[in-house]
């Protein structure tokens, strides 16, 4: 019964590490969606805005002021970016794209970097990373209170922008955006304000969910290579699907977190760093799409 | 305009300029160098991490630049090629360190079909995602399993000393020539196949993929060819680069911020041209010694180390996204364009 | 109109039998039937997504028809692949040009050359006597095609950077250098002026005089069709309405109502 209860509690914590990639992932399919653009920074994206909320903190900002002004930061992040990079890269190829957003990538780093140092902080959201006491009494499991409050924060952003998504005018426009930008812009949609609109979106969610990181793991370098497990996350979901976002997360948390304390130990732990992208090789050699993405039909 | 060019050939399918870029480019490297540059700095720091990262870039540049695959693991080629080296110098008695370094660069040739395989179903940063397992898989399967680090607990490996036909290579000038030697036979066999029916079956496959199907190129066999190339040149620049400039093997040295910076030089460097990964490893390699120089020189060590080196990073990715809007082709282009203009001005006048 | 050929029309070289084709819901072709002549020309035409060039698509492999089978000099071939089908013969063109854009026109060439380059790339790193004689006797090959169809003064230029209808050009080129007995072309001479179209045909039907080689070739303009074509297969909402030769088919009332638009209900 023991080995049943651990197993259920391994993948719990898995489920609910997994609702952190989500969230990044969740960056991700946001531009992907709005641009047909893989923005590689989003990894970057998530470390500089919980670094630039550290430092706000740090400067003497109450919490919440110190979240206003790193949103309306990251969307001036968004606005740059779309302005800079985005708009003369126009009409070139994904590829070329891509790299162009590696490079972003590298500019945030830095930028973070030189701004706010180079040294690990703490990040005190005021919830432990310790067992709840009434679920280890009602079901006699241990789950993290962070973990939990990540996956509630998680669930909440992901409804709140699917709402978005299906009932607003701007929503329906990002459809129309993502669908074919060039007859939207004709029947005037303003392209430029739903790209900035996601942009900044995504920096939402990228200060969010560096937020949830830097409080288990602290702020720093790291995040940006737990970050990069969000790809194969996406894979595993498809580029285009919130849905697949989540259920990619959690596939990938709760695979390497059973992985790891099932299989690791045979081979010296630590098989989590690549995992997830063997996994993720297994998924594109059967559904290159992913679980809910659309299928590719390559027309000559 | 066409550029008139004496497309004549006069030795081998080599035109006149090559074999005088070519003689011009030996004389440099063996002799010139050598008799003026007498610090042990500029070796073991500048000239050897170049060379050796170079052949690495070349290796990305194939698969890359010439083939279009998308791929971010050179740095795990490299270390596997770099542990091979050792394991096969260590346990192979008496195998000459030539023989070791083409195995190895085997060695690492066979992870790159492995990892290539995905490239056969996905393009782009599916494949991207794809390779980084191999980068992940090679570094952490060196690390776990002690044979390959001879039991070693302690982390860090001393590499053994380079010795060919009995003679210790080991003083920085020494290991310059080694290194020279190898990169030297290694470029010209890569310029050989990216200017033969070779590479023009990876750039086919690069630039219409299903039209080069329709000509007869095998996609399976193009794209698996140019990965255990890549994976060649690349794990015989990991080894050189752990016994010659790290002169240890640390897992650690191979991780994905070497594959990216690899990955930035073959960008910045130019895409699609062998000249690219010379230019591109050297700008990667010299502007941070640049920048510190700055740091030291004019500033006096005012500004902290961290800073320069996010600055440094800084300008990196300011420069890929310059180059990806203005010049896709990178550095070697821009080197053409200015050079044509130069020629073209002198021919006016 | 009994003018003495080189190579005289033959027996049915290719045959394709109830050929169908779908993507998803949507029907491509429908129960298709045709076959090429050895030596003939021959023109496909029909309206905008009637599914000419899937029809081409399924002969070179790149689709994979869910019924039907296709047979190549009396061989029924089994999964096909683009890479097979120019194993056995077949070349072709495309309809939106598939040429290797960064690549000089006499390289996309040399590229055609292909199955005609043993030498493997060891051989070529180390540019030993095989492939340095085999690149060489390729490349005056190329040359010769670059001749021919008289455009030696850009075959250095990158393909890219090239007008439309020399790309056309090149694209024809690159599938002549393959040397195949079987050409298809796909629209070779969309977007050209008139004196474009007609230095085009002249091309083709010297290729096909001079070598014999039999065409496949879908167009839009009928004057041209019923210039240069032994035979016309008419394609309308991926069914055959119609197969024989110029006069025959311009005269088929079912062929004017499709070109008329009439209604299909």
């Amino acid at each position: 019964m023991t080995e049943v209860l651990f197993f259920i509690e391994v993948v719990v914590a898995g489920l609910l590490a997994g609702t952190m990639y989500s969230l990044v992932a969740l960056g991700f399919v946001l531009i992907y969606k709005a641009s047909s653009t893989f923005n590689f920074a989003q990894g970057a994206m998530v470390f500089f805005a919980v670094l630039a909320f550290v430092g706000f903190m740090e400067l003497g900002l109450p919490f919440s002021l110190a979240f206003v002004v790193t949103v309306l930061l990251m969307v001036l992040v968004g606005f740059c970016t779309e302005r800079m990079v985005l708009n003369p890269l126009m009409n070139q190829s994904e590829d070329t794209l891509l790299m162009a957003t590696i490079g972003l990538g590298f500019v945030l780093e830095g930028l973070a970097q030189a701004a706010w140092g180079v040294e690990v902080r703490r990040l005190d959201l005021g919830i432990g990373d310790f067992p709840i006491e009434w679920i280890i009494d009602v079901f006699g499991l241990f789950v993290s209170a962070l973990d939990l409050t990540a996956g509630i924060v998680a669930a909440v952003l992901i409804i709140g922008l699917a709402l978005i998504f299906k009932y607003t005018r701007m929503g329906l426009g990002l459809r129309a955006v993502a669908d074919d930008p060039g007859a939207a812009s004709s029947i005037g949609i303003p392209l430029k304000n739903i790209m900035l609109l996601v942009w900044s979106a995504a920096g939402v969610v990228a200060l969010v969910a560096g937020m949830m990181w830097g409080a288990r793991a602290g702020v720093q370098f790291a995040l940006v290579d737990l970050a990069l497990k969000a790809l194969p996350v996406l894979i595993i979901g498809g580029f285009s699907s919130i849905p697949g976002a989540i259920i990619g997360g959690l596939i990938i948390g709760a695979t390497e977190k059973v992985l790891e304390v099932y299989v690791g130990p045979f081979f010296g732990g630590a098989i989590e760093g690549w995992a997830p992208y063997v996994l993720a090789i297994f998924f594109l050699l059967y559904r290159p799409e992913g679980l809910f993405g659309e299928k590719i039909i390559r027309r000559v | 305009m066409e550029q008139k060019v004496n497309n004549k050939n006069v030795f081998m399918g080599y035109t006149r300029s090559d074999l005088t870029n070519f003689l011009i480019v030996m004389i440099l490297s063996f002799v010139a160098i050598p008799l003026l540059v007498k610090t042990d700095y500029w070796y073991s720091s500048i000239l050897i991490p170049w060379l050796c990262l170079a052949l690495a870039a070349i290796g990305q540049q194939i698969v890359m630049g010439y083939a279009g695959q998308l791929a971010l693991g050179a740095a795990g080629f490299m270390a596997a090629g770099a542990f091979a080296c050792f394991n096969l110098i260590l346990r192979v008695p008496d195998i000459p360190f030539f023989v070791a370094l083409g195995l190895s660069g085997l060695v690492a040739a066979a992870f790159g079909i492995l990892f290539g395989l995905p490239s056969l179903r996905v393009r782009g940063i599916y494949l991207m995602v794809a390779t980084l397992a191999s980068q992940f898989f090679i570094v952490w399967m060196i690390d776990k399993f002690g044979w390959f680090k001879n039991y070693d607990t302690s982390g860090i490996i001393t590499a053994q000393d380079i010795v060919i036909l009995g003679k210790p290579f080991t003083s920085p000038l020494e290991m310059y020539f080694v290194i020279l030697v190898v990169v030297t036979v290694l470029t010209v066999l890569a310029v050989n196949m990216a200017r033969g029916s070779t590479g023009r079956n990876w750039m086919a496959v690069r630039d219409m993929d299903i039209a080069a199907e329709s000509m007869g190129i095998s996609l399976l066999k193009t794209k698996l060819q140019a990965f255990a190339i890549c994976a060649f040149y690349c794990g015989v620049a990991g080894a050189l680069f752990a016994f010659t400039y790290l002169k240890s093997l640390e897992p650690v040295a191979f991780d994905i911020k070497l594959s990216f910076k690899i990955l930035f030089m073959v960008i910045l460097g130019g895409l699609g041209t062998i000249s690219g990964a010379f230019i591109g490893a050297a700008f990667i390699l010299l502007f941070p010694v640049l920048l510190n120089s700055i740091g030291n020189n004019v500033f006096h060590g005012a500004i902290d180390a961290t800073i320069i080196s996010s600055i440094e990073q800084v300008v990196f990715g300011v420069l890929i996204i310059v180059f990806m809007i203005y010049e896709p082709l990178g550095m070697a282009k821009l080197w053409g364009n200015i050079k044509q203009r130069f020629l073209r001005k002198r021919s006016l006048q | 109109m009994t003018i003495e050929r080189n190579f005289p029309i033959g027996e049915p070289v290719l045959e394709v039998k109830n050929i169908s084709l779908r993507f998803g819901g949507v029907k491509a072709i429908t129960d298709s039937s045709f076959s090429v002549l050895k030596h003939e020309i021959k023109a496909i035409i029909g309206p905008n997504g009637a599914g000419k060039s899937s029809l081409l698509n399924c002969i070179n492999g790149i689709y994979q028809p869910q019924e039907g089978s296709i047979a190549f000099k009396g061989e029924v071939l089994g999964k096909i692949t683009p890479n097979l089908i120019a194993q056995k013969g077949i070349s072709r063109t495309f309809q939106n040009l598939a040429l290797f854009k960064r690549m000089s026109v006499l390289d996309n060439i040399l590229v055609g050359r292909r199955l005609h380059m043993k030498s493997n790339f060891l051989q070529v790193a180390f540019q030993l006597p095989k492939a340095r004689s085999e690149e060489k006797a390729n490349r005056d090959k190329c040359e010769e095609i670059v001749d021919f169809l008289e455009i030696s003064d850009i075959k250095n230029t990158p393909v890219g950077k090239l007008p439309y209808g020399l790309q056309k050009k090149v694209e024809l080129g690159r599938a002549l250098a393959t040397e195949a007995d079987f050409l298809m072309l796909d629209e070779p001479m969309a977007g050209m002026n008139v004196e474009e179209k007609r230095e085009m045909c002249r091309f083709i039907l010297k290729v096909n005089d001079e070598i014999g080689t039999t065409m496949v070739l879908i167009e839009h303009d009928m004057g041209v069709v019923m210039d240069i074509s032994d035979n016309v297969v008419v394609l309308d909402y991926g069914k055959i309405i119609a197969d024989g030769p110029p006069d025959e088919v311009r005269a088929n009332q079912e062929v004017i109502d499709a070109y008329l638009g009439v209604s299909h209900d």
